[in-house]
């Protein structure tokens, strides 16, 4: 059976490596983090027609990891690349988990139990965890981890309360870092982006400010499954958020920053609004904007049903700067290009569509694969070969070639999944 | 046409047949089930159940231990039918269905319960409630476990041939993609040259690349690859058959034949076209005012008007309004290129685009643009509310930037039309019986999830058939669609769900409505024949057409059964028997 490697359990690493089992090929499925389900798994709902994320991706994990082609790698990078188109050899290593994988069941006495709470990454720390935890409540597999950072049993020596806990037997504090060859014909890199760090744009106070948030920590306060039970609460006093100001191209279109449209982010502020109207039919959002840009099937419908229907302002002009009163409440400070003077808007609660930018090791895994990134560290590819890197045998999709929706992230999965089979199987 | 051919998932055991012996496996899953249930208690209630003969707690039903524990009460106690309480069918169904077939029970004879996010999570305040709920819930599995029926798998033999139509851009790299692939596909294009739109146009975005250098160089991959057939000046006018086994008729056009084409998928491909703007600023009656298109042409032939001091572009024509409410994506990108090109053949040409919001999204467009107002191209943006006029040669805009009015003279007028369906899309699409959106623009099967495919099994999509679509963008598609094509052709065959519609052809009294909902086009309607027919032979026609299911495209929704006026149309594994049991499960306590 000819093998192939994809780098990256979201999306487009799930569409890739299952159009690629379907096809008869072994898929190695490799996922830094402990489950697969990338940053679609952190999103409410999906643009535009409001479908909850989860419930559409979780099916697509599952039948991920009960593919009889499909390995599971998860909790695992790759550490190196060598031969050549068709007769790649991989090094993975698995980190330690220090849970049997085999045994885990992921039912959570062991969490409900653990002393230790840390911030939870999953909801970008807006609530704790405890240091074992489970990814996120449908993880794939639905295996326990222990942060080893934050264990004391790891760290000290002490506690071990888990293991005690476990009636499954599956705590393991000896289990090793594991390392595993893998003998692969093509390689599909899909390892998503990052969203840019406010904090460098120091006119909207993003740290300062409790209540000026980012659109990712947006999606998991409006969560069913997030911390506040899909309240829209503010973060610094827990009252309803009902005037809502959506900050646009927050580090994009900037040349101090990020040159490039994000592509996105035009649409999902605008569900953003939609969502919080559904919620609380006395929000209101107004949504500051360079150029409003959605030109995707039915896009541009769904922005002009958000107007008309749900209660948002679409303003032209670019926020200068997000000020705060003595309640807390940020006024949102931004020239209005009609008249163009100066305006402002006091909101309960601003909300920052931060560029998608290249995953914070880009540049390493580039390394590793031997493959070029763009003046960006988005990986590159030519017009007529899109999924194409420059190394033959390793294609690329979804957020690691630049900002794209999740149609375009999947028929990219497809499309270098079309690429890689011709390769392994050629 | 292939055949179905049925297979018996498992030799049925003589068990299956005799009165039902249910097992009931109530899991804990940790605290997360019997941390709010009353677990004693269910199984306590369970075992008083008629057919019931084994009922038992389990701390993880999923675990190793636990699926052992479930073959081997399956063995000592004669189980016939399984029914798990526990988590959620959407993870687990299919790992207890493995293990009751691994113990030589047909995996439809198996029930789940969901008591965990259904019943402990939802009510995790209130113990002897959920408790309740949950003994509710398992009486009603149990009540439909005892009117399980083994049900069979059929599997469907697949032609590693594919058809594609449309012969553009889009086409021919999924031709080239599902060739190389070693399968067999015959491209089908109308117009008498392959190419599609990109064969009329100068220079592509944002490369300023040779589209004709491009269209030449595919046309000659695909001309001389021995696995594509092409069809030039050719319709399809007639499409039977089903994923794996379709049959398509081309009809050429110029001599009037009919070409019979077997395939196992078929991909649409059959691109857009760009709105003529009839009617507006003096289209069609002043020869300065033309398309985009057009603009390419005349660029191609060379044939630009001199002396050109003034171009004018508006964007958004025949776009974003009451009747085409879309943005046509690729008109913002076009006019940028366009007027950069016109800039540079004439540093002196004044070239102005009038726009709303320039489209330029993604890393590489928004340097495009930028690009072009250094050369001097001068973007005015207006709004809907005051469009651009035209009044004694001269276009009038209120430049909202500015807050100005201006009156610009011009040589030459340029209005940037959003790509429209081509008008037999709708035509195509019923052949195919495969939805269309209100535009026209072919449907895909899930907006986010699948972009490639239709609902109904075998036929994908690429390209601008789908929504206007970049050049990067349609030969993504188009490498897409021959991925999710290739999954069926390179499979000997298909199986099919057991849990499927069925039809009992003696209560079926034709009426379609069946058909007509079925989303997957899994209901075709034959005719019935008189006696039994053994010798093969035709048999006396009754004039009387019936439902018949194809098993392998039925996804077991049970719509039809829905809409049967007579019953006929079954959904099995979830009969009305089985359903009426549930409910009078559920109404007993």
């Amino acid at each position: 059976v000819k093998e192939v490697l994809v780098i990256g359990g979201g999306i487009a690493g799930i569409q890739a490596a299952l159009d690629l089992a379907e096809q008869g090929l072994r898929v190695h499925l490799v996922e830094r983090l402990p489950s697969i389900g990338g940053r679609m798994a952190q999103l409410d709902k999906t643009f535009p027609t409001n479908d909850c994320s989860t419930c559409i991706l979780s099916p697509k994990m599952v039948d991920c990891a009960r593919h009889p082609n499909v390995i599971l790698h998860t909790y695992s990078e790759v550490q190196s690349v060598r031969g050549e188109a068709g007769a790649f050899v991989v090094e993975t290593v698995r980190n330690p988990r220090y849970v049997d994988e085999d045994r885990c069941t992921g039912c959570g006495d062991c969490a409900r139990k653990c002393p230790r709470q840390v911030p939870d990454p999953f909801n970008i720390g807006l609530n704790q965890r405890r240091a074992i935890y489970l990814h996120f409540p449908q993880a794939v597999p639905m295996v326990m981890t222990i942060d080893p950072e934050h264990c004391t049993y790891l760290t000290k020596g002490k506690c071990g309360l888990c293991q005690m806990i476990c009636q499954a037997e599956a705590i393991d504090f000896d289990q090793q870092a594991q390392e595993t060859k893998l003998e692969v014909g093509a390689i599909v890199v899909a390892t998503g982006y990052d969203f840019y760090d406010p904090t460098s744009i120091s006119q909207y106070h993003y740290h300062t400010y409790p209540n000026v948030i980012t659109a990712l920590e947006y999606e998991r306060l409006i969560s069913a499954s997030g911390p506040t039970g899909g309240h829209l609460r503010r973060p610094s006093d827990g009252k309803p958020a009902t005037k809502l100001g959506f900050v646009q191209c927050t580090g994009s279109r900037h040349v101090q920053h990020n040159r490039y449209c994000s592509t996105v982010c035009c649409v999902h502020s605008t569900k953003e609004a939609v969502l919080a109207w559904e919620h609380n039919r006395d929000t209101h959002s107004y949504i500051f904007y360079t150029d409003l840009r959605g030109s995707g099937k039915g896009f541009r419908e769904y922005m002009d049903r958000a107007e008309q229907k749900y209660a948002t302002t679409f303003v032209r002009g670019r926020v200068a700067q997000i000020l705060e009163d003595p309640e807390q409440n940020p006024i949102i400070k931004y020239e209005d290009a009609l008249t163009s003077r100066p305006q402002q808007l006091k909101v309960d609660l601003a909300v920052l569509a931060t560029s998608l930018v290249p995953r914070f090791d880009a540049p390493q895994l580039a390394d590793t694969l031997d493959i070029e990134l763009d003046e960006f560290g988005f990986v590159q590819t030519e017009l007529f070969s899109p999924n194409d890197t420059s190394r033959p045998g390793v294609f690329a999709c979804g957020c690691c070639l630049g900002p794209a929706d999740i149609p375009q992230s999947v028929a990219q999965a497809s499309a270098a999944a079309a690429r890689a089979a011709e390769i392994a199987l050629g | 046409m292939a055949m179905f051919r049925s297979i018996m998932q498992n030799l049925e055991p003589a068990s299956e047949r005799q009165a039902p012996r249910i097992g009931v496996f109530i899991c804990h899953c940790g605290h997360n089930i019997a941390g709010y249930l009353n677990i004693p208690e269910l199984v306590e209630s369970v075992q008083k159940l008629p057919q019931v003969v084994f009922a038992k707690d389990s701390l993880f039903a999923c675990s190793d231990a636990g699926l052992r524990e479930i073959r081997a009460a399956i063995a000592e106690h004669e189980l016939n039918r399984v029914v798990v309480a526990s988590c959620t069918p959407r993870t687990h169904e299919q790992l207890f269905q493995a293990t009751c077939e691994e113990a030589g029970l047909n995996r439809y004879l198996f029930e789940f319960v969901n008591i965990r996010d259904q019943c402990s999570w939802v009510h995790m305040d209130n113990t002897e409630r959920a408790t309740k709920k949950a003994s509710g819930l398992i009486r009603m599995g149990v009540a439909k476990a005892a009117l399980l029926e083994p049900l069979e798998e059929t599997e469907l033999s697949v032609l590693p041939a594919a058809a594609i139509i449309g012969g553009g851009i889009a086409g021919m790299t999924a031709a080239l993609s599902l060739a190389r692939r070693g399968f067999v596909v015959t491209l089908i294009e109308r117009e008498p040259e392959l190419g599609g739109i990109v064969r009329h146009l100068h220079k592509l975005y944002p490369s300023c690349a040779e589209a004709q250098s491009l269209v030449k160089r595919l046309v000659t991959q695909v001309s001389e690859h021995p696995h594509i057939e092409v069809l030039v000046s050719s319709e399809v006018s007639q499409v039977e058959g089903y994923i794996g086994n379709f049959e398509l008729v081309a009809h050429n056009i110029l001599f009037g034949m009919d070409l019979t084409i077997p395939a196992g998928a078929i991909i649409v491909a059959t691109g857009a076209d760009e709105l003529k703007p009839a009617g507006l600023y003096a289209y069609g009656e002043d020869p300065r005012v033309i398309t985009q298109l057009e603009l390419e042409q005349l660029l191609v032939a060379d044939a630009i008007p001199t002396p050109l001091l003034t171009v004018v572009m508006v964007q958004c024509v025949g776009a974003r309004n009451e009747t085409t409410s879309y943005c046509g994506r690729t008109c913002c990108l076009t006019a940028i290129k366009n007027a950069m090109l016109l800039k540079t053949r004439d540093p002196k040409t004044e070239v102005y685009v009038l726009y709303r919001d320039i489209e330029v999204h993604g890393t590489h467009f928004e340097d495009y643009y930028t690009d072009a107002r250094n050369l001097g191209v001068i973007f005015t943006r207006y709004t809907p509310d005051a469009p651009p006029e035209v009044t004694d040669g001269r276009v009038l805009v209120y430049d909202e930037l500015l807050g100005a009015h201006l009156a610009i003279p011009y040589d030459l007028m340029v209005l940037s039309t959003p790509l429209v369906p081509h008008p037999r899309s709708r035509e195509l699409a019923q052949m195919l019986k495969v939805p269309v959106d209100e535009y026209g623009f072919f449907l895909e099967a899930h907006v986010k999830l699948r972009p490639l495919d239709f609902a109904t099994d075998g036929i994908y999509l690429c390209g601008s058939a789908h929504w206007p679509a970049h050049l990067d963008e349609a030969i993504i598609q188009a490498s897409g669609a021959a991925a999710r094509a290739a999954t069926i052709l390179s499979k000997d065959q298909i199986h099919s769900s057991g849990a499927v519609s069925t039809v009992n052809e003696y209560l079926c009294r034709g009426c379609k409505r069946c058909a007509d909902l079925c989303e997957f086009g899994a209901i075709e309607f034959v005719e019935l024949e008189k006696g039994l027919n053994l010798l093969g032979q035709p048999g006396e026609r009754t004039g009387r057409s019936v439902a018949r299911v194809n098993p392998v495209l039925c996804k077991g929704c049970g719509a039809c059964a829905v809409v049967c006026p007579t019953c006929a149309m079954q959904a099995s594994h979830f009969t009305s028997q089985q359903v009426t049991a549930m409910v009078q499960a559920a109404l007993g306590d």
